[in-house]
């Protein structure tokens, strides 16, 4: 069958052309939860990444080599995660991964890089994915632990040492409920009291009566996402209740000033850089970045900036500065020149990434801001 | 004392909302006993499409209207379109329909809408009132207010009118009453746009303190529904009590117990009282009409 070989090897040399000019790019992973109900999260961050890849490739790539993307959606579905990430493994090859948007995605995609030895760099907020220390992973976003940090610190500046919480039942707020009740004996606060409320409540009084009658409570704080948060400092005011109120970075966006409307004024939250922008003093490091960040996504996409996207950002950008350190796409030397990542200004904070700490954010990465006026002003 | 009264003023305040959702369900339950679980997506429907039309311009009480206008067509496009083409089917396949019917609507208004939560401003005052040491805010009344007048009435439309009649002659005997001359089809579409404009109203209502999303829907329906079984499913008095037992259930097991148990005690509670009284506080005793 001589006719048959010599089409098979026409066949072969044209896959080997093919398989040639698709090495030529070098494929990022990135299994986001672009759609379902972690959407607000995973959406700014796939329009951050595709945008900024294209910017990366009009200036010439990385190390002389384009970037391919590959997206996947795993719909906050963490099953679908791990699926996909068997697929950027065995499929696509990529050289890193930049995702998942949620943390049980993130758990569940782990154990696929780490013993494929490729790096991922997860968007999730809990602080889970990066302790224990495992070699090949690494994420970018603030922890619900250091958010509990800045506000203790806050308080102590303050002289406030007696505390109340109302936390939400979901996973945000028990996460951080606990975080909070963990870190609060070594920064020298008491809990006096403790309330909760289902995500879905629409009226928080009886908790917050509670607390208004606790003895020596001096500030309130309320780990919570959502629309609980707005109705909690809503009824907070509607009680006169006058000790000083903190809400958490989950919600750090213009919509809690709109649902909690004048009741949010005064309220204090730990949140990023980026959503103050433009108010950071000129000699801010971070300042340059974020405001470059949040022109290029407001003009691109026409929408207002999260920090969701800015996390993905980060991950991105220590990715890409960590290949032109290393100077090739080998996996164990990204890796490692990831973990060597110092003084990288991104917009969740600077970031010193060291073999034991694979956030590499500090405390300065939040910003306490006061709700004023129905607008963030900075403390301080 | 202040304390009692505080909670008290919450249990209205959230009673008061589950009393409008639970009073959407009787009118339809009386013309063809189907517990329309469908109802959630109506309060969810009067709100957002009021908050968007207001984002679009349309002044706020105009904006109302068109909302309540724009929730009872689809209250009829679900009679017309879903529960019509299954007339004969038994009451559970109805009510099957109307589940499929909220998964639909809260799907759809997802892409038409947008995921987030929204407010409206309240109605009157934004400041609370103050009495004996408790706060309540004057939308919470106006809420109270809107259920005790849905439930006049309803009550008289129910009781004294002739329509209201055929509705409750309509799910007695469909055959029975198409024969003494009622148009039980025109009836039942009828209950279900009325059903669909208490809906509307009670998003409206309760939105500046609830404040609204796409999937606000089904959480309301299922306190509205053990609102209305409570008090008896199908009595409009029963609806109003009902809901306003719940909240303030709800609210003393938040503020006494436990706000971790406050939900279980409230629905122990009932169980308890529907063990006692299967039919509810107000359900009419069964009786076979021949």
């Amino acid at each position: 069958m001589p006719a048959y070989a010599k089409t098979g090897a026409v066949i072969a040399v044209l896959l080997a052309i093919g398989a040639g000019e698709a090495c030529a790019q070098v494929k990022l992973g990135a299994v986001l939860s672009v759609t379902g109900p972690a959407s607000f999260l995973g959406d700014p961050e796939k329009k951050t990444l595709e945008m900024y890849v294209d910017h990366i490739n009009t200036k010439g790539g990385v190390n002389g080599q384009k970037l391919q993307l590959v997206v996947y959606d795993d719909g906050a579905d963490a099953n679908a995660a791990r699926t996909f990430a068997t697929r950027l493994v065995e499929e696509d090859n990529v050289v890193a991964m930049v995702g998942g948007t949620t943390t049980g995605a993130t758990l569940a995609m782990i154990p696929v890089f780490e013993e494929a030895q490729i790096p991922l760099i997860s968007l999730a907020g809990a602080v889970q994915v990066i302790e224990p220390v495992r070699k090949w992973v690494f994420k970018t976003p603030h922890t619900d632990r250091m958010a509990c940090q800045k506000i203790f610190a806050d308080l102590k500046q303050r002289n406030l040492t007696t505390i109340a919480l109302i936390s939400g039942t979901d996973a945000f707020g028990k996460s951080m409920r606990d975080q909070c009740v963990a870190v609060a004996p070594q920064a020298g606060i008491s809990i006096a009291h403790e309330e909760s409320y289902g995500p879905r409540d629409s009226d928080m009084t009886p908790q917050l009566t509670n607390i208004k009658g606790k003895p020596g409570v001096q500030a309130v704080i309320n780990p919570g996402f959502g629309q609980g948060p707005a109705i909690v400092t809503r009824n907070y005011r509607q009680l006169g209740i006058t000790l000083p109120l903190y809400q958490s970075h989950g919600v750090a966006s213009k919509q809690f000033i709109e649902l909690a409307g004048a009741a949010a004024d005064g309220v204090r939250l730990p949140a990023s850089a980026l959503l103050v922008a433009e108010k950071l003093p000129a000699n801010d490091p971070q300042k340059p970045v974020v405001v470059a960040y949040t022109d290029n996504y407001q003009q691109k996409t026409g929408q207002p900036v999260s920090t969701f996207g800015g996390h993905a950002y980060d991950g991105l950008m220590v990715f890409v500065e960590a290949a032109k350190r290393a100077g090739s796409f080998d996996k164990a030397k990204v890796r490692d020149e990831i973990e060597k990542t110092k003084d990288f200004i991104g917009t969740g904070g600077i970031v010193n990434m060291s073999p034991n700490d694979h956030l590499g954010l500090d405390l300065s990465a939040f910003r306490m801001l006061e709700i004023k006026g129905g607008d963030w002003t900075l403390v301080q | 004392m202040s304390e009692l009264l505080q909670f008290a003023f919450s249990g209205l305040t959230v009673g008061a909302v589950y009393a409008l959702v639970a009073l959407g369900f009787t009118l339809i339950y009386n013309s063809c006993e189907v517990i329309n679980f469908a109802q959630g997506e109506f309060v969810m429907l009067g709100g957002m499409t009021t908050v968007f039309l207001g984002l679009a311009g349309v002044p706020l009480p105009l904006a109302a209207c068109l909302a309540v206008v724009v929730t009872v067509a689809v209250g009829l496009a679900l009679h017309r379109l879903a529960i019509e083409p299954a007339r004969g089917s038994g009451a559970v396949v109805l009510i099957i329909i109307t589940i499929g019917a909220s998964i639909f609507l809260r799907g759809a208004a997802q892409v038409v809408f947008d995921k987030r939560f929204h407010s409206l401003p309240p109605f009157v005052g934004g400041d609370a009132i103050r009495i004996a040491g408790a706060a309540i805010l004057p939308q919470s009344l106006v809420v109270l207010a809107g259920a005790v007048i849905i439930l006049v009435l309803l009550w008289g439309f129910i009781e004294r009118s002739l329509i209201g009649k055929a509705m409750v002659a309509t799910a007695a005997n469909e055959l029975a009453a198409r024969l003494v001359g009622i148009d039980t089809r025109a009836t039942v579409g009828l209950s279900f746009a009325i059903s669909a404009a208490i809906g509307a109203l009670a998003g409206i209502l309760i939105t500046p303190i609830a404040l609204t999303s796409y999937d606000i829907g089904t959480l309301l329906a299922l306190k509205g529904f053990a609102a209305a079984m409570l008090g008896g499913i199908g009595s409009a008095v029963g609806a109003v009590v009902g809901g306003l037992l719940l909240g303030l259930l709800e609210a003393f097991a938040a503020g006494y117990v436990s706000s971790q148990y406050k939900d279980a005690v409230a629905f122990l509670v009932i169980l308890i009282v529907l063990l006692a009284m299967p039919r509810g506080l107000f359900g009419r005793p069964p009786v076979e009409r021949v």
